[in-house]
């Protein structure tokens, strides 16, 4: 076979149906878990019917959503109203293209070369990841534009104002961690947290946290779920979206979640490495491979998104406001000196 | 370049996944066209007006500005803070500088009440 088409085009494919197959099972899981979880929060047992205990609830709801009427409203713009879920769902898709599962592996020897388990690993990696998911709040102000509905366009410009809002000190919190690692390489970032012999949540936790907050409202969930706000807004920007449509709106939202949980763990959690990277005496947690280890720190992640969920009210609109600029924007711009300081005093 | 070209190909499969869930969907689900199912949402009333030209709050414009001016910042710091352990203290001297001016500009907005939501 030819070697250049063997290398660029077989193996990435490869590796794109096994990524997105995955990411769709793990996304289609995550509402169920996160209805077992918020079920268990309340003292309930949750969906229980589909299935032994309720696992095909899934199947199930995909199987509903994929049969269910497609309503448009007769006064929207059709185009875009199609156009919309579409330009939020791919994003999302997009940015695993450059998440890092785990090190270059054999999988216990069933390959004859070592394989990076993720797709492509560029040197801007982390400008793509937040260039590409900066599309998504496109969808959701087109999708409430164009239903021609006064309920979708408050939800859709309301999601716009936060999502735009928090993604500020995201950026300085991500740039916090550039100081450390000296690289835009998702790969190199982890790497550095290795060669530096601890994770970079130690001497970032006030970025972290920042971070995470951040995470939280760019994905419009509790506490920062205004967009949606049932008990004003009906369900915000996707009010008149029902069927195949509504679900890709829905499957954006847990992807975003993931993309947030994933970035977290290679930013602040040492991505793929075993808690403290270089103490010998721990060697025994390498028993467990990396990309377990990776898909641990998601979850406990995940958990921490369906806990919020399950625990905080929702946040006033001017209240968020007010988080998102008086607080976490000049904290955000501290800590970025703060860190460079610390960065000069260590290496200087 | 070439490690770009899987990101080419991962980004036409992604756009292929929307079209054909959405064919799928065309062709097996159910459906009854009525106009009264084509209104938007309202609660037990006919909408009054149609959404485009619903008026929205000023301040949601200035938010945008803001981010505007924000978050081409962030784009500064970015080459900065890679290059950050070779510029050193040279580097971190020039870029305190660089944000005292841009915190001169976002007390001055704090001042008078941009940031306020009321």
């Amino acid at each position: 076979m030819d070697q250049p088409l063997y290398q660029f085009i077989v193996i990435p494919l490869v590796k794109i149906v096994v990524i997105l197959g995955v990411l769709s099972l793990i996304v289609a899981y995550l509402t169920f878990f996160e209805r077992k979880v918020l079920a268990y929060i309340q003292v309930r047992l949750g969906p229980n019917r589909v299935g032994p205990r309720g696992w095909l609830q899934p199947v199930a709801d995909a199987l509903k959503l994929l049969v269910k009427e497609d309503l448009v409203p007769g006064g929207a713009q059709k185009f875009v109203f199609m156009l919309a879920p579409a330009l939020i769902i791919v994003p999302a898709f997009l940015v695993f293209a450059v998440i890092p599962f785990g090190p270059a592996t054999r999988l216990f020897g069933l390959l004859p070369e070592a394989i990076p388990p993720y797709l492509t690993d560029v040197n801007i990696a982390l400008l793509f990841v937040l260039g590409i998911s900066s599309i998504g709040v496109y969808g959701i102000i087109l999708g409430g534009w164009a239903s021609n509905n006064k309920f979708s366009l408050m939800g859709a410009l309301r999601s716009g104002a936060q999502m735009i809002s928090y993604e500020v000190p995201m950026g300085f919190a991500i740039i916090s961690v550039l100081l450390m690692a000296g690289s835009l390489s998702l790969v190199k970032i982890v790497e550095a947290q290795q060669s530096s012999h601890l994770w970079f949540i130690f001497p970032g936790l006030l970025g972290f946290g920042i971070y995470f907050i951040c995470g939280v409202a760019e994905t419009n969930r509790n506490p920062f779920d205004l967009p949606e706000a049932e008990s004003e807004l009906v369900a915000g920007f996707h009010t008149e979206y029902s069927g195949m449509k509504f679900a890709f709106f829905f499957l954006a939202e847990y992807t975003n979640m993931l993309v947030v949980s994933s970035l977290a763990t290679v930013l602040f959690l040492g991505g793929w490495l075993r808690p403290f990277p270089n103490v010998a005496w721990l060697g025994f947690l390498g028993i467990v491979p990396p990309f377990v280890w990776f898909a641990l720190k998601v979850a406990g992640f995940i958990f921490v998104y369906l806990w919020f969920r399950g625990t905080f009210p929702r946040y006033r609109f001017d209240q968020l406001m007010h988080v998102g600029w008086k607080w976490l924007l000049p904290l955000s711009l501290a800590n970025v000196l703060l860190v460079g300081l610390i960065v000069l005093l260590v290496k200087g | 370049m070439q490690q770009y070209i899987p990101i080419v190909v991962f980004t036409l499969v992604a756009i292929l996944f929307p079209i054909i869930a959405l064919l799928l969907a065309k062709v097996i689900r159910a459906g009854s066209p009525d106009p009264v199912k084509a209104e938007p949402y309202e609660c037990g009333v006919k909408a009054p007006t149609t959404a485009f030209d619903t008026r929205f709050s000023i301040r949601f414009y200035l938010i945008a500005v803001l981010f505007v001016v924000f978050d081409v910042e962030t784009i500064f710091l970015f080459p900065w803070a890679v290059m950050f352990e070779k510029l050193a203290v040279f580097g971190f001297i020039e870029m305190v500088v660089f944000l005292a001016i841009l915190v001169v500009g976002y007390v001055y907005a704090w001042k008078r009440g941009a940031l306020e939501w009321a």
